[in-house]
């Protein structure tokens, strides 16, 4: 198996757009590529597959909504019912005006934080993480394809010169 | 791909950039070292902070009977600061969620400092209602736990108990959503960073963010759906704490356009704290370029709006006191008692600052004018710290027993304290100045082909 990926670099989002669709008609396979902030429709080009985050962070507000009703059903209800106010304290659905803000937030709650920790583990982003761009300069200026190398070296290399790029870096795929 | 723009929308990054440049600008203030007025104006917020921290303690040691408070008005300067605090912190939200969701490019300038402000806001709010409890150590009684004889919970009927679900929720979302943003740009400092310490606490700021296409993909649908979650979070928050007050029977309080009202005046007094910053914070950092002349009239507008509102809402407020013919509701803190009773001088103080000289902004010579800003935004939030005043102190000063009536009188305690969180405020802000990028320049990156003024000028 041949873990060498050719690294090319572009210094326009627009010239790096070209190249990946060129690079995919031209069959060669396309690892990874690093840009410094989001270029759009690069996800589109590069074939890569919807998230599904958003259906994630739905599911775990599913979860928090349920969880504060499991809650305050369980507290205000069911272990130490208590008359405030008169409100009725025998039954949640009776009494649930006055339970609606923190069902609502606490479905943001779990929404929101499990989203973003799920976020976090899937890209493998968390204190201590060693930061595996291959060139510094693809968080500033620079955009960098990786290419998987097969077959002829400087056939490729050619190709992706022709493609717009300014370097070219052959490295060992961890 | 196009990346037109019609003309006829103004430029938001301003000179001639190109990506690189964005970056050195951006990183400038934090590779730079800090000039006098900088440690100046910090030493002042520092002392300021000090001050507030012996008046917290003493208040602490000595409990709540150091403050003004007395038997009629139990509520004052705290929750006063409170509210103000909270308010000032819906800005930061609204332009970088709500602006998210109309795909405004103007919020890219200014969100990272405007929700950096949002969440310095919410600590200091947080101070207050925390302190007020007296015995500060009893506060994890506030969380969903049972107490030590068995298993009475805390009474999830009571407003101030939504207020601490909504606060800490407002207050932890804002900070995820902030963080996320700043992943890619302190990864953009990370890597240029040449000195070891720095390159290290920005490789362990930045979690080790590398700019993956799939990276991105997620980063841009979590911050989409962080906005959408943001939003009415953002509307709940303030909502919940005007509940604080409208499910109150207190003649003034007792009022069902609370929550619409509480929202806008909340987002109105935010922006011109923004304004407040920014408009230092863009010829200090050197980011003219960024935060333009544009962004503020923008915001100026924005401030035009939820004005108008907040006005409409006191007038019907005053209206409605007036039609109800109600004995009581001529004390309240809209109505020809409180105008001119002993509290005049906070009720003129809320028309003129909230109402009255806000409408200038109309004229555009003095709404793109960056003194006119600078001056109407002070005014603006002390306009706004008078109506929460007035809200909780006219209200309570007047009841129904006259022979409680009463007024308030802010002890060396209450103001220290107010001081001290303005202090620690700034602090916390000019710390954020100088080591947080202060513009999001990825997002800026990606919008500088079609709004930068060098790339509109080609088309």
């Amino acid at each position: 198996m041949n873990n060498k990926v050719i690294q090319a670099m572009y210094d326009d989002d627009d010239v790096l757009l070209k190249a990946v669709k060129e690079t995919r008609e031209a069959d060669y396979h396309i690892e990874e590529v690093f840009t410094p902030f989001p270029v759009h429709g690069l996800e589109k080009a590069m074939g890569l597959k919807g998230t599904r985050i958003a259906i994630a962070s739905f599911i775990y507000g599913v979860i928090g909504f349920s969880f504060a009703i499991w809650m305050m059903n369980y507290m205000m209800i069911e272990d130490w019912p208590q008359n405030i106010g008169g409100k009725p304290n025998f039954s949640y659905a009776e009494n649930m005006p006055s339970f609606i803000p923190i069902m609502f937030e606490l479905t943001v709650f779990f929404a929101a934080h499990l989203m973003v920790i799920t976020f976090y583990m899937r890209s493998k982003l968390w204190p201590f993480q060693e930061a595996s761009n291959p060139d510094p300069r693809t968080t500033d200026d620079k955009f960098v394809m990786e290419v998987s190398l097969d077959g002829d070296e400087k056939k490729m290399s050619d190709f992706l010169k022709k493609t717009g790029a300014i370097e070219l870096k052959v490295a060992e795929k961890s | 791909m196009s990346h037109y723009e019609a003309p006829i929308r103004e430029p938001l990054i301003l000179g001639d950039k190109s990506y690189h440049d964005i970056s050195n600008d951006i990183a400038a203030p934090i590779e730079g070292k800090a000039n006098k007025w900088w440690w100046f104006v910090f030493s002042v917020a520092m002392i300021a902070f000090l001050w507030g921290i012996g008046a917290i303690a003493y208040t602490i040691g000595t409990g709540i009977g150091v403050w003004g408070l007395n038997n009629r008005i139990n509520w004052a300067w705290d929750i006063t600061n409170f509210v103000w605090w909270v308010g000032i912190g819906h800005a930061g939200t609204l332009i970088s969620a709500v602006l998210l969701l109309f795909r405004q490019k103007w919020r890219m300038g200014i969100n990272r400092s405007a929700e950096a402000m949002t969440i310095f806001a919410v600590i200091q709010a947080g101070t207050f209602p925390l302190i007020h409890m007296g015995r500060i150590w009893n506060g994890y009684w506030t969380m969903p736990i049972p107490n030590q004889f068995g298993s009475l919970w805390v009474n999830f009927n009571s407003p101030l108990l939504w207020d601490v679900f909504a606060i800490s929720t407002y207050l932890s979302v804002s900070l995820v959503f902030w963080y996320t943003g700043l992943l890619p740009d302190f990864a953009m400092i990370r890597d240029r960073a040449t000195k070891p310490f720095q390159k290290k606490i920005y490789s362990l700021l930045s979690f080790g963010w590398t700019g993956r296409a799939k990276d991105w993909q997620r980063f841009e649908e979590v911050s989409l759906v962080l906005a959408g979650l943001a939003t009415p979070l953002v509307l709940s928050v303030h909502t919940i704490v005007s509940f604080d007050f409208a499910t109150s029977v207190i003649p003034g309080w007792h009022s069902t356009i609370y929550p619409p009202y509480f929202v806008a005046g909340a987002v109105f007094s935010g922006f011109a704290m923004v304004q407040t910053l920014l408009i230092i914070m863009r010829k200090v950092s050197n980011l003219e370029q960024y935060i333009t002349r544009y962004h503020i009239e923008m915001m100026n507008k924005v401030i035009l709006v939820t004005g108008g509102i907040v006005f409409v809402a006191y007038l019907s407020e005053f209206f409605v006191g007036w039609y109800s013919g109600s004995l009581y509701e001529d004390f309240t803190y809209l109505s020809v008692g409180a105008a001119t009773g002993p509290y005049a001088w906070a009720f003129w103080a809320l028309i003129l600052c909230n109402s009255v000289f806000p409408q200038l902004l109309w004229i555009k010579k003095l709404r793109t004018s960056f003194t006119f800003s600078f001056i109407m935004s002070i005014i603006i939030n002390t306009g706004m710290w008078f109506e929460r005043f007035d809200i909780i102190v006219i209200n309570l000063s007047r009841g129904h027993l006259p022979s409680s009536w009463t007024q308030f009188e802010p002890t060396f305690v209450d103001i220290g304290i107010y001081v001290g969180t303005i202090g620690f405020f700034f602090v916390l802000f000019l710390l954020y100045a100088r080591t947080f990028p202060a513009v999001a320049q990825a997002e800026i990156k990606s919008i500088l082909k079609s709004s930068g003024n060098n790339y509109k000028k080609e088309h």
